[in-house]
């Protein structure tokens, strides 16, 4: 009394509305074996030793709200709800050592799950059956998609705030004696990260005063023109700003590549060390340094 | 708008208070060099701390007046470039070479009067 008597009816044309009808009916079966569907997924992430930073209860807690919220895209068919809730969990979960590969996993494990119980369900009614996954399968391609976007994006974005975090720490500029800075540089110099610094040590010149600065560079193993070109930026930037700039610690390689590739250095005041810097910095400035004992004798 | 420009002893100082036209900049030029001879400066001083843009023909005056000025017998500072401007002239290439430069009025006075004594020094 199966398939003759019931033929298939209204939604037999393949239009969106049949589409839609048919996701409904879908939402409805998801909705009923909530509890049953839940559970067997939560059992399945722990089988496949999934998100195993996270106890089970937080497991099954973030397994129904996941579950509630896949079947509201399913039903809605929009995804920024989806998107907001994927952003809010891995803005959670991702401190806690969450790989993309669990995330990923989880959402499909939930997608086989979910197509499990309507294979079980429309087992006897293959054409419908079929219908229903054409209805099923690109939203829930769509979803996992979602999902697994939102959770990369995230990370890159927690990724750039902690690369700029590094940056901000990698260039101090430092006072050593009244209007003398230093600004020693560590890694690698790239236009964005010079950018930064020069803006950090002008900033820096015109709040402490600075006649005198001194750039160590005995932390940066190589150099092109490129970086050659920034650094002399740099000097001349500070110029205009009235204070005269000492570059120290250049390596031999460095000191050897520059000549080769014919970077004109001239413009650049340049002292072996960073303790011959600071000596010139304050004959710049004025000061002699006296060891107490033959300052007493002088006096 | 005409810039003021002040005698305070010896020196000359031009204080830019706000953005000038291309004829502005070459009025102040003219009235400056004009000065150096009528008061019989030793030194200038252009005052730019007000200026948040430079373009190509602001700082080509201001590098002309150094070099008219130094011609008529007067050093001349640039002071207050303000750090973003500084960085922005790098990158555009325009970086006032030969011409003294210092953070601000206090600074480039303290330049020229060390300036003006090796002068007498020697002289």
């Amino acid at each position: 009394m199966s398939k003759k008597d019931v033929p298939p009816q209204p939604d037999s044309l393949a239009t969106p509305e049949s589409t839609q009808g048919l996701l409904r009916e879908l939402v409805a079966h998801l909705r009923q074996n909530r509890t049953q569907l839940r559970e067997e997924w939560a059992r399945r992430i722990t089988r496949a030793q999934l998100l195993t930073a996270m106890t089970e209860e937080e497991i099954f807690a973030e397994a129904t709200s996941v579950y509630d919220n896949y079947v509201e895209a399913l039903e809605t068919g929009t995804f920024e709800a989806l998107q907001a809730y994927a952003r809010n969990l891995s803005e959670r979960i991702i401190p806690r050592g969450v790989e993309t590969h669990e995330v990923v996993g989880i959402v499909l494990l939930l997608r086989d799950v979910l197509a499990r119980s309507l294979f079980a369900k429309y087992h006897e009614d293959f054409t419908k059956l079929n219908r229903i996954l054409d209805a099923y399968e690109p939203a829930a391609n769509r979803i996992a998609n979602t999902v697994a976007v939102g959770f990369v994006q995230e990370r890159e974005r927690i990724i750039r705030q902690q690369q700029e975090a590094i940056r901000e720490l990698s260039t101090p500029v430092l006072q050593v004696r009244e209007r003398l800075l230093i600004l020693p540089i560590i890694g690698v110099i790239d236009p964005q990260r010079n950018r930064q610094l020069t803006e950090q040590l002008l900033r820096a010149i015109r709040t402490n005063r600075a006649k005198v600065v001194v750039i160590d560079i005995t932390g940066v193993a190589a150099m092109d023109s490129n970086v050659a070109n920034q650094l002399v930026q740099t000097v001349e930037a500070s110029r205009l700003l009235g204070a005269t700039v000492i570059v120290t610690g250049l390596s031999p390689e460095i000191a050897q590549t520059l000549v080769t590739i014919g970077v004109d250095l001239s413009e650049m005041a340049t002292v072996g060390d960073l303790q011959g810097g600071i000596e010139e910095a304050e004959r710049l400035l004025g000061y002699k340094v006296v060891p107490y004992a033959e300052a007493a004798q002088q006096a | 708008m005409e810039v003021p420009i002040l005698k305070q002893g010896h020196y000359l100082i031009a204080s830019i208070q706000s953005a000038l036209s291309d004829a502005d900049l070459s009025q102040l030029r003219e009235a400056l060099i004009a000065r150096v001879g009528k008061f019989r400066a030793r030194g200038v001083i252009v005052d730019v701390t007000a200026l948040d843009v430079m373009d190509s023909f602001a700082v080509r005056t201001l590098r002309d007046i150094a070099h008219m000025a130094r011609l008529r017998g007067a050093e001349t500072v640039i002071v207050g470039i303000q750090p973003e401007v500084a960085f922005a002239m790098v990158q555009l290439g325009l970086t006032l070479k030969g011409v003294a430069t210092a953070l601000d009025l206090e600074e480039g006075l303290l330049f020229l009067d060390r300036e003006g004594h090796g002068r007498i020094d020697r002289g």
